[in-house]
């Protein structure tokens, strides 16, 4: 066999990604990543996406010029308002875009997967508005952790079907949903939610939400009349992070990828007590992807913690990795410890209350100052109110 | 006829015995399951069964002990996912498949166009890589992969994942009626009963690959109605190569 065969058959980013999947599965994905390759080309299909994320989603979302926190960390910083997206986090984006994909495709119905249950609340969300019979899959662990959006889901007509197997959270119900899609494709889309997974996903989610990074640097440069000296962005499977970094590739900002530190580096034979795939992992398949997972010396994939259910995920974008990789994103961790200093720090200078995941990259910046240069973004991805029961507890431990 | 178990449940000491007393009801290869955590291709009942076989110790250096033990006749062939094989190293785990009499291995999350570096490593040690082919492959692609398999062809008789079914669907048919070449080709997924059996090999399949309900069977601990199942499939497979 040709080796060139396998460049054709997936997109890779040096050694990671690829297809690594059931065969049932090649041929939706390949179907799929015809129609997004198609549609990306096609500007009526960008026109119709524009307009809803305009008039629906809320875009352009501000470049916000933090003032108080700029004065404590003695560094100019802007934040990056995905919180202000509708449906509460930069998530919309990418189901907005997939949406629009899969009705050009012919398909009826959406699946997906959901950890805090954002991107399942934002699958609802275009759901509702584009007229897809919706069903999202969630960890049973993750349904109890999150009953308010489990009701948001719900109230916008997605069926949210409790996922029993395995850890019972967010890897399990990616499991469940491709297990799903094996016998579904016909009529039904696969909407995951992160720039992970098998081609094209990574490349098809990174793609919907570089607006968040396209926005960035027109703003900036409009604002400051210069590029940021550095970008901070949370990660869990990566969306948000390649969404506002993927525009500045080529430009000379330093790129900070701000994984879940979560309890720390220990580990037991099944539990991490993180989720930093990039910081403690190492090279794997999960999902359909190679690239850095946490697991077992035999292979066995672990379970992940953090505090922040959207971090909660055992792998990372095959696309980030390759990036950590060659130098040009810089991973960095923040604990669960971190992430409640910079969740607590932002609402109180700036009267903005992030979401857990995205006070992991104000806790990180709180933290290292120094690695921020004179001029900063922080990608704000979403806000906190889905988070308040969780801190709360967390306060009261 | 092909039987399929996972390996390590109820526990590892137990698989050695099983895979003797499958050997003798009638098997012709046994389709020794790796557990993994992550069993995307696999129903509840497969996934429920990796799930017991972890918790009661079963590993991949378990796994080969237990191989090297079940001393049978017949071949015997590796199932299990790509990262666990990934995480050992190709080349390891396909001399391990070798030194522990394992013929073959079937990868079902590894299609042919990823599969490049480890049948390298099948090759180097004398080991089958098996490819899958689905309902959904397009003719181009069954025919490429048809071309790439080793030992023989697992079609897989149904779109979806592991699990006893009650019938067989057309598309399996259609599937086997358009398999190019004369590589042998063997029918899995949802298959549970003598006649579901009958019906493939009788729509022109080699083999049936019979797994979930053989699962289902251990789990309950009806290991000598699974001997019985085993017998009836095998006659009843019989009966009709002997048409
Ligand atoms: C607000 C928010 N930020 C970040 C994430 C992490 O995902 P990603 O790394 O794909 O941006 C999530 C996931 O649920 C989230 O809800």
């Amino acid at each position: 066999m040709k080796p060139q065969l396998c460049e054709e058959f997936a997109v890779r980013f040096g050694r990671y990604g690829g297809l690594f999947v059931p065969e049932t599965l090649v041929q939706p994905l390949k179907e799929l990543a015809e129609a997004y390759e198609r549609l990306m080309k096609d500007g009526e299909f960008h026109s119709e996406l524009n307009l809803l994320l305009k008039h629906f989603a809320g875009r352009p979302t501000p470049l916000y010029f933090a003032r108080n926190l700029s004065r404590e960390l003695k560094c100019r910083i802007y934040l990056k308002r995905e919180d202000l997206v509708h449906g509460g986090a930069h998530k919309l984006n990418n189901t907005l875009g997939q949406a629009l994909v899969a009705k050009r495709m012919g398909k009826t119905r959406l699946i997906a997967e959901t950890g805090a249950g954002q991107h399942g609340v934002a699958t609802a969300i275009v759901g509702a508005n584009l007229g897809f019979e919706t069903q999202v899959y969630m960890g049973e662990v993750d349904i109890e952790r999150q009953k308010m959006n489990v009701y948001r889901m719900e109230l916008m007509g997605a069926e949210v079907i409790p996922v029993r197997s395995g850890s019972r959270t967010l890897k399990d119900a990616i499991n469940e949903a491709m297990r799903d899609w094996a016998a579904s494709f016909e009529h039904t889309h696969y909407l995951l939610g992160t720039a992970a997974g098998a081609h094209p996903f990574p490349s098809m989610v990174r793609d919907f939400q570089s607006v968040i990074g396209h926005e960035a640097r027109e703003q900036i440069l409009e604002a400051e009349g210069r590029m940021p000296r550095s970008i901070v962005a949370c990660v869990g499977g990566g969306s948000n992070a390649m969404g506002i970094f993927a525009p500045f590739l080529k430009d000379d900002v330093r790129l900070l990828a701000v994984e879940a530190g979560g309890r720390g580096p220990g580990r037991t034979d099944k539990i991490a007590d993180n989720g930093a795939s990039m910081g403690y992992g190492s090279d794997g398949i999960l999902h359909g992807a190679l690239t850095k997972i946490l697991q077992d010396p035999f292979g066995q994939i672990l379970e992940s913690y953090s505090v922040a259910a959207g971090l909660d995920y055992p792998g990372v974008g095959p696309e980030l990795a390759y990036l950590a990789e060659t130098g040009r994103v810089l991973p960095k961790l923040a604990d669960d410890k971190t992430a409640l200093q910079g969740f607590r720090a932002l609402s109180r200078l700036e009267g903005i209350i992030p979401a857990l995941e995205s006070a992991h990259a104000v806790g990180y910046a709180m933290q290292e100052p120094e690695a921020l240069g004179d001029l900063a973004i922080i990608n704000i991805s979403g806000r906190g109110d889905k988070d308040l029961a969780t801190v709360m507890d967390y306060e009261n431990l | 006829m092909i039987i399929y178990i996972c390996a390590g449940d109820p526990s590892p000491d137990a698989t050695p015995d099983l895979v003797r007393r499958l050997a003798a009801a009638g098997a012709d290869i046994i389709e020794l399951g790796l557990p993994h955590s992550d069993p995307i291709a696999d129903g509840p009942t497969i996934q429920a069964a990796a799930q017991r076989a972890i918790a009661a110790g079963m590993n991949t250096d378990v796994y080969f002990q237990m191989a090297s033990l079940a001393d049978v006749a017949v071949p015997k062939v590796f199932m299990g996912y790509y990262n666990m094989i990934y995480a050992r190293g190709l080349d390891k785990f396909a001399s391990d498949c070798a030194r522990s009499g394992i013929s073959g291995m079937i990868v079902p999350d590894l299609p042919p166009e990823e599969a490049v570096p480890l049948k390298d490593a099948c090759i180097r040690h004398g080991v089958d890589l098996i490819f899958l082919a689905a309902p959904n492959t397009p003719p181009e692609r069954l025919k490429m992969i048809v071309e790439e398999t080793s030992g023989f062809t697992y079609l897989v008789a149904r779109i979806g994942v592991t699990g006893a079914r009650s019938d067989i669907a057309a598309d399996t048919r259609g599937l086997i009626a358009r398999v190019p070449g004369n590589k042998p080709k063997a029918v899995g997924f949802g298959i549970s009963t003598p006649a579901q059996a009958a019906e493939v090999v009788r729509a022109g399949a080699d083999a049936a690959i019979v797994g979930s309900v053989c699962v289902d069977l251990i789990a309950r601990g009806e290991i000598e109605r699974l001997e019985q199942l085993v017998r009836d499939m095998k006659s009843a497979i019989r009966a009709v190569k002997l048409q």
